[in-house]
């Protein structure tokens, strides 16, 4: 996967989680699926810079607070220093690899998903889980279902290989799902090719049926 | 906030010959307004730094283009002046400590002359670029690594840049300011903390209503032109 593959995207980020995105008011686990939506779709990759330019309207626009005496002299002093370029440069040299583009890679730290059972051939694996959410990378078997589940927030689905469906339409690779609260969905691959997704949800994803209940708390971080 | 949204200009010649040192403390006396008038006729005075079309761009442009292709620091302290002061004031908006501010003021900075190589007139405007590295910056201090897009540049953006969709990037960015200026003040204020990091996700619906649309299309442009070029190079 690089950054040049981009095209048929029919499902976007949205205005609000954009804004939020933009802003950097939006959750580690959101981020993630909004920077490898990005990734992929010129649309909302002009739609970031867009609010970045509106970013960067407010900026001029502030009275500035005054420095004090010596910040001048030592930000002068230190551009012939090397120090500190490795830190600044790491979202230039990320490089996403397979169907992985480069936010997802670094979360994967540039190996391969290690896969957990879910139940019903749907495998799991884990990315980021804290306080504000949890993204996780989904791999369905081609024709399958995700088992059904609801969740307490707001998911974010985006498909990294194959496609799904479910009763609000059908995703490809690139699009995002966008589902709140009262969505009760059930996933379904398409023939002919396993599904691999990146899924961020701002709440424990709960699952009915194929997991037992008293399993959840090992699969719903 | 008052009326008249522009903010503050600090004055400065154009050219590298400036009184720097004057400028090493910019405090609000120092700082006088310029009607808008004479701001546009600004914009269009040459400098002898720059030679052919790039002499029509903004002045943040013209020293942007001087650090990235000449390494100038004359044209990097015009820029420290310019923006530090205001990169402080939105470092503590997003909820930097004071004694941290400064730290922060430097690190971007540090990271605008560094990452020089990556700015592109065509695709953002300085004051744009700047944003979203203090973002980055403000995030990466307040939680773990943010997550960025794939970086979709060539190694270098091209040294001559496309004057026309520079200056079509500049114009849109005014009309941008233009509808920010026209906003109530309420309205304002909203979009402002929004973009200074002081709303949370839930609140920020509330940040629309900017005409992103045309500004985006522009973008949108320079983004194709890059994606050809980055055909060509492979
Ligand atoms: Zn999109």
């Amino acid at each position: 996967m690089t950054a040049t593959m981009t095209k048929d995207i029919s499902h976007h980020i949205s205005d609000a989680v954009m804004a939020a995105y933009a802003t950097g008011s939006l959750s580690q686990a959101f981020s993630l699926v909004v920077a490898t939506h990005i990734s992929m779709c010129d649309d909302c990759r002009a739609a970031l810079e867009a609010h970045e330019a509106a970013g960067g309207v407010v900026l001029e626009g502030l009275a500035g607070t005054a420095l004090t005496g010596g910040l001048r002299a030592r930000v002068m002093g230190a551009l012939d220093e090397d120090a500190g370029e490795d830190r600044v440069e790491r979202d230039v040299e990320a490089r996403g690899f397979d169907v992985y583009p480069a936010p997802v890679a670094q979360a994967l730290r540039g190996q391969g998903p290690r896969w957990r059972k879910l139940g019903g051939g749907v495998r799991q694996c884990i990315l980021s889980a804290d306080r504000e959410g949890s993204a996780r990378l989904l791999y369905i078997p081609a024709g399958r279902p995700v088992p059904e589940h609801t969740h307490g927030g707001l998911e974010l689905t985006l498909v990294l290989q194959g496609g799904f469906s479910d009763k609000t339409g059908h995703f490809g690779v690139g699009d995002v799902e966008e589902a709140d609260d009262d969505l009760e969905h059930v996933p379904t691959a398409d023939k002919g090719e396993d599904c691999i997704c990146l899924a961020a949800t701002d709440a424990p994803l709960r699952f009915h049926a194929i997991v037992p209940r008293i399993l959840q708390p090992f699969f719903a971080i | 906030m008052n009326d008249d949204n522009h903010g503050p200009e600090l004055t400065f010649e154009d050219g590298g010959e400036t009184p720097v040192a004057v400028l090493a403390n910019p405090s609000l006396d120092a700082i006088v307004k310029l009607p808008k008038t004479i701001k546009s006729a600004r914009r269009h005075m040459t400098n002898p730094t720059t030679t052919g079309e790039s002499a029509a761009f903004s002045d943040q442009t013209r020293w942007m283009l001087a650090v990235r292709d000449q390494r100038d620091k004359v044209a990097f302290g015009l820029l420290f002046d310019h923006f530090a002061p205001r990169l402080k004031g939105f470092v503590i908006r997003s909820g930097a400590k004071p004694a941290q501010a400064e730290d922060i003021v430097q690190d971007v900075m540090l990271s605008v002359w560094r990452k020089a190589h990556l700015y592109d007139p065509a695709r953002a405007q300085v004051s744009a670029w700047i944003y979203q590295i203090a973002r980055n910056r403000n995030i990466d201090m307040a939680r773990r690594n943010r997550p960025l897009p794939e970086a979709l540049t060539a190694e270098e953006p091209e040294h001559e840049p496309d004057a026309g969709q520079v200056m079509a990037l500049e114009q849109e960015a005014d009309v941008l300011r233009a509808a920010l200026d026209r906003l109530n003040p309420d309205q304002r204020d909203i979009i402002e903390r929004a973009y200074l990091g002081e709303l949370t996700h839930s609140d920020i619906a509330e940040v629309t209503g900017l005409p992103l649309g045309t500004i985006k299309s522009r973008i949108r442009l320079g983004l194709e032109r890059l994606r050809h070029e980055l055909k060509d190079l492979r």
